[in-house]
């Protein structure tokens, strides 16, 4: 069989493509494929759900997919977590990147804090409509 | 038909996105150009801290932190003042039903233990994954808890805001305090220290420390504003 590491550079039958492929690559294809679909789904139950909850838990779905796309593209071939426990002071060069793992600590956060504010603002709508579908409150059109 | 539509705009920005990153040229020199190595390398030369997220979280972008810690603050005051109300007690209703013996009888085992791990979380931010942040939340669950189990569990907004206030004042004093020992702010003035021992990493561990007491303190006022909010 011929080496193959790269999913584009080989035009081998999708089986073979399959069983050629190292097992990191179909995680790196897999974090990312999950990513993009939950990214998606969350878009989806923005764009098409009534209920004001739904949408919040769409907001917070699109959240998780963008932590898992960042910190996905982070990760390098056998990588180690960037702390330099002890027995692991020399793996400077397997350690993935930290940047993109402070970023996503930055974002849960905020994340959080736009999920909280977003819920407080449903409850009061809820006390002033006694809905939460949003084509029922009628104040909102302009 | 509006399902369709929009089911097709996600199909193309689904194809784009997996175009970008599934795309196995978008690998190969990520990590030869970045940051990456520069970070990885003044944290131990430099700090003497053994996590990196923690070294950049609290000092290369320490300033951006502070700003992190800002925003949650806000979220916290805009939700306190969404839900404000003066206190008529007409609509008496709450969203809590009394919580079951089992439930009760276990938050009082456990509550203990979640403030613990909270505290060694914190406390060991420098030195293994986890830090104010994530400490500060798993307190906050530990309340959490106790809200549900006991109706009449309450908490004082002005221990929660004094303790918040302290922590958030000790920060900023901290990053002035490198102005004063001729550098930046938030600079690293304290020993180093040797790396892995619980003292190292200079005023690393101080800051996050204060970052898990605020991060606690706001969100147990959080869930108790929302739990506790009446109609």
């Amino acid at each position: 069989m011929q080496e193959c590491t790269a999913v584009r550079s080989c035009n081998l039958g999708i089986k073979t493509l399959y069983f050629s492929m190292d097992t990191t690559e179909l995680i790196r294809i897999g974090v990312y494929g999950t990513s993009i679909l939950l990214i998606l789904i969350g878009l989806y139950a923005v764009l098409t759900k009534r209920s004001l909850i739904k949408i919040i838990i769409g907001l917070s779905i699109i959240d998780g997919g963008i932590h898992l796309l960042l910190i996905g593209i982070g990760y390098i071939k056998n990588g180690t977590a960037p702390i330099f426990s002890p027995g692991s002071e020399n793996a400077v060069a397997r350690m993935v990147d930290p940047v993109p793992q402070a970023l996503v600590l930055t974002a849960i956060v905020i994340g959080f804090g736009v999920t909280a504010v977003a819920l407080s603002l449903v409850i009061r709508l809820y006390r002033h409509h006694n809905t939460l579908k949003i084509d029922e409150i009628k104040n909102l059109k302009w | 038909m509006k399902k369709a539509i929009v089911i097709f705009l996600l199909a193309v920005f689904g194809f784009f996105l997996a175009v970008t990153f599934l795309d196995p040229e978008f690998e190969i020199d990520r990590n030869r150009n970045g940051v990456k190595n520069v970070y990885l390398e003044k944290t131990v030369s430099e700090l003497g801290t053994a996590n990196t997220v923690t070294a950049i979280v609290v000092n290369f972008r320490g300033f951006d932190t502070l700003g992190e810690v800002t925003v949650l603050f806000l979220a916290a005051t805009a939700l306190g003042s969404i839900l404000f109300k003066k206190r008529h007690h007409i609509g008496d209703r709450t969203v809590l039903i009394p919580a079951s013996s089992i439930v009760s009888a276990g938050a009082k085992l456990i509550f203990p233990a979640i403030i613990l791990l909270g505290a060694y979380v914190f406390i060991h931010g420098h030195l293994t994954p986890g830090g104010g942040f994530q400490g500060g939340t798993i307190i906050a669950t530990g309340f959490l808890l106790m809200l549900i189990a006991y109706r009449d569990f309450s908490i004082s907004h002005n221990i929660l805001s004094v303790i918040e206030s302290f922590a958030g004042i000790g920060f900023v004093v901290f990053g002035l305090l490198g102005f004063m020992n001729g550098g930046t702010f938030l600079q690293n003035f304290m020993g180093t220290g040797v790396l892995n021992d619980l003292i190292s990493g200079g005023v690393i561990p101080i800051i996050y420390i204060l970052v898990g007491f605020k991060v606690a303190a706001e969100l147990t006022g959080l869930i108790y504003t929302i739990l506790h909010e009446k109609g």
